[in-house]
This record gives structure tokens, sequence and C-alpha cells, in this order.
């Protein structure tokens, strides 16, 4: 399964080499990729169905707890099935849509990244790992929102969006970690186990509430949904794939995923059901104010999403086993949607409704599968649709508060989403042809059989619902630990109830749909509201905080080295005033010191000579010549304490200080006095109180009974464990020897930084240009 | 600074100070030294050697630009670092040990090495830094 998931990581590796390939007419073979990987995990409905779930693990950082580990049950299965599935059809139709761009490559590593990612997300087992795909998903996202990178709207929205998603994705690794120390394990699967101890720990509300931050955001959930919208800048294939079929199901996937480990608990199926209704029903009703395509289907796509969310909130078997069939009724009529959207938008150059009539004359195949997808998704039979919108309204029917509240909610909804279908899909398809659209051209075959092979499966499983239910949808169940023996998808259950909520439903969406036309004027009415959406308030909050961190920078950034060290220095007086003050025992035990020495007098009389020549010096090579001695003077010290290694290291660190000093020294103008008679007496203040403070605290230290076992273990292994006699060498070359390599790494990119800076200046010329 | 007696005694000490740094590196594991300071003592030996011939026969001397030295010892230190996980499946930066020694230099192990690279790494980060500012301030 590693492999399964690596191969997209792969191509889009062998892209940055073999790109120029998939450019040309060799684009369709891409879809090589997604097919082999949808048979690859088709082969294993066997083995789902019969309950039979494979696992396989990989130690990756075992010390952690984190580990590879992937497990394919029915959901990870439904999921696999979907992002290869539809993915296949996502790279065959973009082989066409994007025909012969100049990015064309580039567009399908993003994807099979994407594709590669999801496909961890679904089956990783341990929560980390899942928090790794999770992040790779909103980055391959970002940069597919962002394709037409020359557009400053969509570069827009790919930031917000990686905002939005970026703040989720770390709200999900701390609620990964909040998980993983209440239950003491990352793996979802033995957190099942600890089911009771997670709901009754203190930390359970702050775990549920990072998990949904988590799923919020990746799901579009209000008042998170606006970044949904916003990212149908990304070219239709993108849309199609990511942002209504798959990725933004991720947090709907985490949410059913973790529903037997956090879930059962009134805080989880209020909050879920509250912010599911929310949504659903805001986002439907803001269908009716849209006349772009992708808008349209973007607002009823975050409906479909919250009812998801909605339906898992309600935490019934009745209600899982509708959110299980609902997933796959939208990826299906959705997917189509947006892929005849792309079709009408690539050949007509127009996805306004108001504007797009007629085209059944003129591309009869597409028209078609607008037709299938359009009726799937308003729920008439004999679709899949049909079946997933009984299985709604018997989760909302089995209830035991609020009966009439919810379905009349989830009627609203569904009668609005139908609506948008029919905005969406048939609107632009009958009617009189405008002369405008007469010579539009026929799409190729790669444009009209991907979205008619997706509305067709819809009808399929509508007729034959046991096609899914042995092979998907009981397996789902099972993965979440439900029951599953009762489940029968039928297409007619004989006159009940449900039978006429769903007439009710489907006779008021045909009937809105003949009572109201979309129009400019209701989308201008909307934008009113605008200053009180969600996305306006986050706007203006980002701008806010953008003009803090500049006033921020303005006041501490200023340029003068002099005003760093000094703030940088009543800092640290600050804060070890604080402590020191206020726990020092001002006890000093003579009697543990040695004897001064006549050297040692010497040396200190040295430094204080040599500190009272730094202040008053009248030139700056004399000030420098002090520092050299002070420094030479502190090497000394430390023969005398026998640290051989370190007077070492500081004589040669002291010369080479006093050289580079010298050196930028004899360039500089001439030496001037800078500072008044009132500056230097604050920095002496400030000077003297730090030493004093330092030497509180150096006091202090001596003072503390000395802990030497970390002393004693490098002094007897040194020998043993590394063969070395000279212990502070052996520890930076081997016991840290870590900590060594990093640290060159840092000199390295400093001497790096300091070549650029002075090397790579724009010469005056190119400045001007920009 | 143009005196003949520095600029001769600059050509002599050159490769003594270098033989000394090499020497330094190399005790390390047993007497003070190591890396770290062979590869500053060696820079100062360049240095010195640019201060009483000038810079740009410092580096003709050099043939290369020392900012090269950068990612060559970064990668002998990495590579002694990860030899053992390679070749042994042990943990990272294991040091691993020759059983026969060589004369000179002892047994060679792979702490030795990462040494190198530390002295590599010291010598290129260092000269970059001096030869950049003198040759721009």
């Amino acid at each position: 399964m590693l492999i399964a998931i690596l191969t997209g990581f792969a191509f889009a590796v062998l892209l940055l080499f073999g790109g120029k390939l998939v450019k040309g007419k060799l684009a369709i073979l891409s879809t090589f990729i997604p097919l082999g990987l949808f048979i690859y995990f088709a082969r294993f409905i066997g083995d789902v169905s019969s309950k039979n779930f494979i696992q396989q693990d990989y130690s990756w950082i075992p010390s952690l707890g984190v580990n590879l580990s992937f497990k394919l049950d029915g959901l990870s299965l439904l999921f696999s099935l979907m992002i290869t599935g539809i993915g296949t059809l996502v790279f065959a139709y973009t082989s066409a849509y994007l025909k012969g761009h100049k990015y064309l490559d580039r567009f399908y590593g993003y994807l099979s990244v994407f594709m590669a990612a999801m496909l961890g997300l679904v089956l990783s087992e341990n929560i980390i790992s899942l928090f790794v795909f999770w992040e790779l998903t909103s980055i391959s996202s970002f940069f597919l929102i962002g394709f037409n990178n020359d557009n400053p709207a969509s570069r827009k929205s790919a930031l917000t969006a990686l905002g939005i998603t970026g703040i989720g994705g770390l709200l999900l690794l701390a609620g990964g970690v909040v998980l993983g120390n209440i239950s003491g394990t990352f793996n979802i699967s033995e957190m099942l186990a600890n089911h009771h101890v997670i709901v009754g720990h203190e930390y359970y509300i702050l775990a549920a509430c990072l998990i949904f931050g988590a799923a919020f955001t990746k799901s579009a959930q209000f008042p998170f949904h606006f970044w949904l919208p916003g990212a149908m800048k990304a070219p239709t294939p993108v849309s199609t794939y990511l942002h209504s079929a798959t990725m933004v199901k991720a947090g709907v996937y985490l949410l059913f995923r973790l529903s037997p480990v956090l879930g059962g608990t009134d805080f989880w199926n209020t909050t879920l059901t509250i912010i599911g209704l929310i949504t659903m029903v805001y986002s439907a009703f803001h269908t009716l104010f849209r006349t772009d395509m992708k808008g349209i289907l973007a607002y009823s796509t975050i409906s479909a999403l919250g009812i998801l969310v909605f339906l898992i909130g309600l935490g019934t078997h009745e209600s899982f086993l509708a959110a299980a069939v609902f997933i796959i009724v939208h990826a299906l009529y959705k997917a189509t949607l947006f892929l005849i959207t792309g079709a009408v938008d690539h050949q007509a150059k127009s996805r306004d409704v108001t504007k797009l009539a007629g085209l059944r004359k003129v591309m009869p195949m597409v028209a078609i599968a607008a037709l299938l997808a359009a009726i799937s998704n308003a729920g008439i039979p004999p679709s899949v649709g049909f079946v997933g919108k009984d299985l709604i309204y018997e989760g909302t029917l089995h209830m035991e508060n609020s009966v009439v509240l919810l379905t009349a909610l989830a009627i609203i909804t569904n009668v609005l989403i139908s609506y948008a279908g029919y905005v969406a899909g048939i609107k632009p398809f009958v009617g009189k042809l405008p002369q405008q659209y007469e010579n539009v051209k026929k799409p190729p075959f790669w444009l009209w059989f991907p979205p008619i092979l997706l509305g067709a499966l819809g009808f399929i499983f509508g007729i034959f619902p046991i096609l899914i239910q042995n092979s998907l949808i009981k397996p789902i169940l099972w993965s979440i630990g439900l029951e599953a023996s009762e489940v029968h998808l039928k297409l007619w259950h004989g006159f009940t109830p449900i039978l006429g909520l769903s007439a009710l439903t489907i006779g008021s969406g045909i009937l809105l749909y003949f009572i109201l036309k979309p129009s400019q004027k209701l989308e201008s009415f909307i934008a009113k509201f605008d200053k009180a959406s969600p996305k306006y308030i986050m706007e203006k909050t980002t701008w806010a905080f953008g003009r803090f961190s500049a006033f921020w920078t303005n006041v501490f950034q200023n340029g003068y080295l002099r005003n760093y060290v000094s703030t940088i220095t009543l800092f640290l007086i600050i804060l070890m005033a604080f402590t020191l003050l206020q726990e020092t025992t001002y006890k000093i035990d003579y009697s543990s010191f040695s004897k001064l020495t006549v050297y040692e007098i010497v040396i200190l009389s040295i430094l204080i000579l040599a500190i009272g020549l730094i202040v008053f010096a009248k030139s700056r090579l004399a000030a420098v010549v002090a520092t050299g001695i002070m420094g030479y003077s502190i090497c000394l010290l430390f023969v005398f304490y026998s640290a051989p290694d370190l007077a070492m290291t500081q004589f040669a660190i002291d010369t080479l200080t006093v050289i580079l000093f010298v050196l930028v020294l004899y360039r500089l103008p001439k030496y001037l006095k800078l500072s008044d008679y009132k500056m230097r007496i604050r920095d002496g203040i400030l000077s003297l109180a730090f030493g004093g403070l330092i030497t509180i605290l150096a006091l202090e230290v001596l003072a503390q009974p000395v802990n030497s076992e970390i002393t004693d273990f490098y002094a007897k292994n040194a020998y043993l464990l590394a063969h070395g006699k000279n212990v502070v060498n052996v520890i930076l070359v081997d016991f840290r020897g870590a900590d060594t390599m990093v640290e060159i790494s840092v000199l390295a990119i400093s001497a790096i930084g300091v070549f650029g800076l002075l090397k790579l200046r724009l010469k005056s010329v190119e400045r001007y240009q920009k | 600074m143009k005196t003949l007696i520095l600029r001769t005694a600059s050509n002599y000490l050159l490769p003594i100070l270098l033989l000394f740094s090499i020497f330094i590196l190399l005790r390390g594991h047993y007497l003070p030294g190591g890396g770290f300071v062979g590869g500053l003592i060696a820079s100062i030996a360049f240095v010195l050697h640019a201060f009483a011939n000038g810079l740009k026969n410092t580096k003709r001397l050099l043939k290369f630009h020392p900012g090269y030295l950068m990612p060559i010892g970064l990668a002998v230190s990495f590579l002694s670092g990860i030899l053992p996980v390679l070749a042994l499946d042990e943990p990272f930066m294991t040091s691993l040990w020759m059983h026969e020694a060589i004369p000179v230099l002892g047994k060679l192990n792979t702490a030795l090495f990462f040494d190198i690279g530390v002295y590599i790494v010291v010598q290129g980060v260092t000269l970059t830094i001096i030869f950049t500012i003198s040759e721009s301030a």
C-alpha cells in the first residue's frame, strides 16, 4: 500500500525531468497512473466486503510512536476508489481541457501529489501521519487554486484557502497530540479501545474542539466556508476533483473516522448537528443569488458538506447509513456538474447562467450528462440521489427530539440544492440558442465522456443499489463499529411518509425553478450583506494584523545596532531581575572559593583597564584592540582553570574577530562621536545593571548543589564507548554529534547570508528598472 | 601591509600553520584540539597570507572560492553520520571504529571523518566571510 501511495509522488518527481513528454499528445497517457491505482484498490473490494480489512505497518519514527500504518477498511476503500476513480476521469478530462497549456506538466505534477496525499490521508491509521498527508493536500490545493498565477484574484484565493486549511491542519496536529496524550497511542484503532477513557477525560472538550476546528476548516463549514467559493478560481478539473469530490470531504472523513473515538456524547452530537444545519441552510440559500455556474455549484457543495456533518452529528445508525450513501451520491452528481461546467466554459467561454441557453443543440452529449446529474441531484427516481435523499429523511424522522424542525430544515435544503442543480445542469441547455453561441464547436471526446460516465453511474447505482450495498456501504458501517446486516438499499419502499416528503421536495424544487430566475439583481442584492459575512470579517482581521506587524517592525527593527543591543539587554535585565529578586538567598559561601592568585589579580586588572580603554577610546582602532585584549585575558583565565580547548578556540576566534573589525574599520569614515553624555550615562546604567545581575546569577548558580550525573556519564564513557580521552571533543563529535551537525549547517547558512548580502547587491541599473 | 619581512615569513608560515592545524585536528580525540579549532587555525593561516601578500594572491593560491568548502565539509560530516545507518542499520551518528591501527593516524573511525567535515566547513565559513567583507568593505 505504501508503494501505491508513493506512486503519485514519484510521478510528480519524474515530471520534473520528463515534463515535456506529457505536454503534447501523450498527455492522456498520464491517466494510467490513477487508473492503475483504481484497479489496484478495486481488487480489495472482495476482501473488504467480507469484513477482511487489510492492515500494513512500516515503522517510521518508532521512538515517538509515529508509524506509517495503513488500514484499508470500508471507509478508506470508498475514499480510495473515489480518489483514484474520479482522479482517472479528471486526468483524462484535463488532457483535453488544458490541451497545449504551457504548464500542463506542472498541473499534472500538482494533481498527482494531491492524489497521493489524499490516498495517504484516508489510509493512515496513525493520526500524526494522517496530519502530514492532510497538510500535503492543503499545499497541493494551494498550488492548484493559484495555477493561473498571473491572475491576482487566483493568488489571493489560493492564499485564503491555504490560510484557512493551514490553521485547520495545525488544530489537527494539536488535537492528535491531545488525543495521543489521553489515550497513550497515536493509532486510531487503539484509541477506539480507550473510547470511555477519552470521553470521560477532563481534556475531552479540548480534543473535540481541536478536531472540529480541523474538520470544519477543511470541509468548509460555517463560518470557515468562504475559502471554497474563492477556490473556484482554479481550473475546473481542480474544482471537480479537490473542491467537490475528494479534498473537502477530508473533514467529513475525519469526523466519520473519529466518531467511534470521540462521538456519542451530547457535546459532539449537538455541535455537529448545529454547525451542519447552519452550513447547509445558509449556503443553500446563497445558491439563489449566484449567476456563475461554478459559484452556484460551490455553494451547493458547501451545503452538501453541511448535510454530511449534520448526519454525522445525529449519530444514529440510520444517519450514518445516510451519510455513507450520500457521500457516493454527491461525489457522482457534483463531479458531473462541475465537469459539464468546464465543458461549457471551455467551448462557449462563459459560465453565466443568465446568458447561456439552448446549448443542447451544439453539445448534445454534455447536455445528456448534465440532465442525468441534475436528476440525481434533485433526487428524482430512478437515480441514486433518490435513494440517498430517502435515507436522509429516514435519518431525521428517526430522531427522538425536534423531528419536525430537523426534517423541515432538511427539506428546505434539499429543495434549494435541487434548484441549484436545475440552474447549473438544465438551464444552460434548454430554450432558444442565442446567436452568439451558434458557432460554438462540439467538445472533444474527453470533455464529454467523463461526465456522461459519472452521470450514468448515478443511474446504474440507483436502479441496482445492491451494487454498492454489499461492496461499499456495509463495510463503511463496519469500519466505524456499527452492525450492518439490516442494511437494504432499495429504490421502492412502498407508500410511506418518506415517499411523500420526497415528492414534496421534488415538486417544490421544480416549482422554484420555474418561479425564480437567476439574475444580476439578485446577485447585487446579496452583495449588500457582504460586510456582515465571515469572509469580510476575516479579511479585515488579516488587514489589521498586517498593519500591526508593520508598526511592530518599524518600532523594533529600526536598523540601529545600538538600539538592538540595548533592547535585548533591557529585556534580559527585566527577565532576570524578576526571578532573581524573588528567589535569591544572597548567601555566599566564601569557604568554597579558592584563593586569589597573583596571576588572576594581574589578569583582572588588565581586563578592567581594557574596558576603561574601550569606553573612553578616541579612535575605533584603539577600541578594537582593547576588545582583543579583553578576549585574550579571558583566554588566559580559561587556561588557569584548566579548560585548554575553550582557551584555544577563544584565542582563534578573538584573533579573527579583531582582523574582521580592522578590515571593516579601515574603510569607514573618520571617527565621529555619535552619542552625547545622556545616552552614555543611560547605556552605562544599563550595562552595570546587566553585569550586576549576571554576577548575582553566577554566585547563585555556585550556591546550588551540583548535579554531576551528566558530567560523570561523559567522563566515564568517553573512553569506554567513544574511545576518546578528550571529553570535550568526544561530546562534540560523538555524543552530541547531531547538534554539531546542525551547528555547522547554521554556520554555513550565515556565511552564505553574508556572501549574499554583500556580493549579490543589485546593480544600479537593475534597481532602476525595478 | 607591504613589509618584506612579513611577506617572506608568511610564505613559510602558511604551510607550517596548515600542518599545525591538521595536527590539532587529529589530536583532538585524545588531547586538546579538534576540527573546530583546527579549522580556525587554518583560516588564520590564509588570512595572514592575505595580509602580507594581498587578497588576490591568496585567492590565486587557493585556486577556487573558499565557499565551495562548505558543502564539501557538510557532505563529509553528513556521510560519516549516515554511514552507520546505511551500512549496519545502526542509529544515525553511531561511531564506527576500525580494528587495526594505521601508522600516524591510528585507528580510523567515523567520528574522525565527522571532525574533518567540521574542519572543512569552519574554514569555508571563516574564509568566505572574511574574504567577502574585505573585498566589498
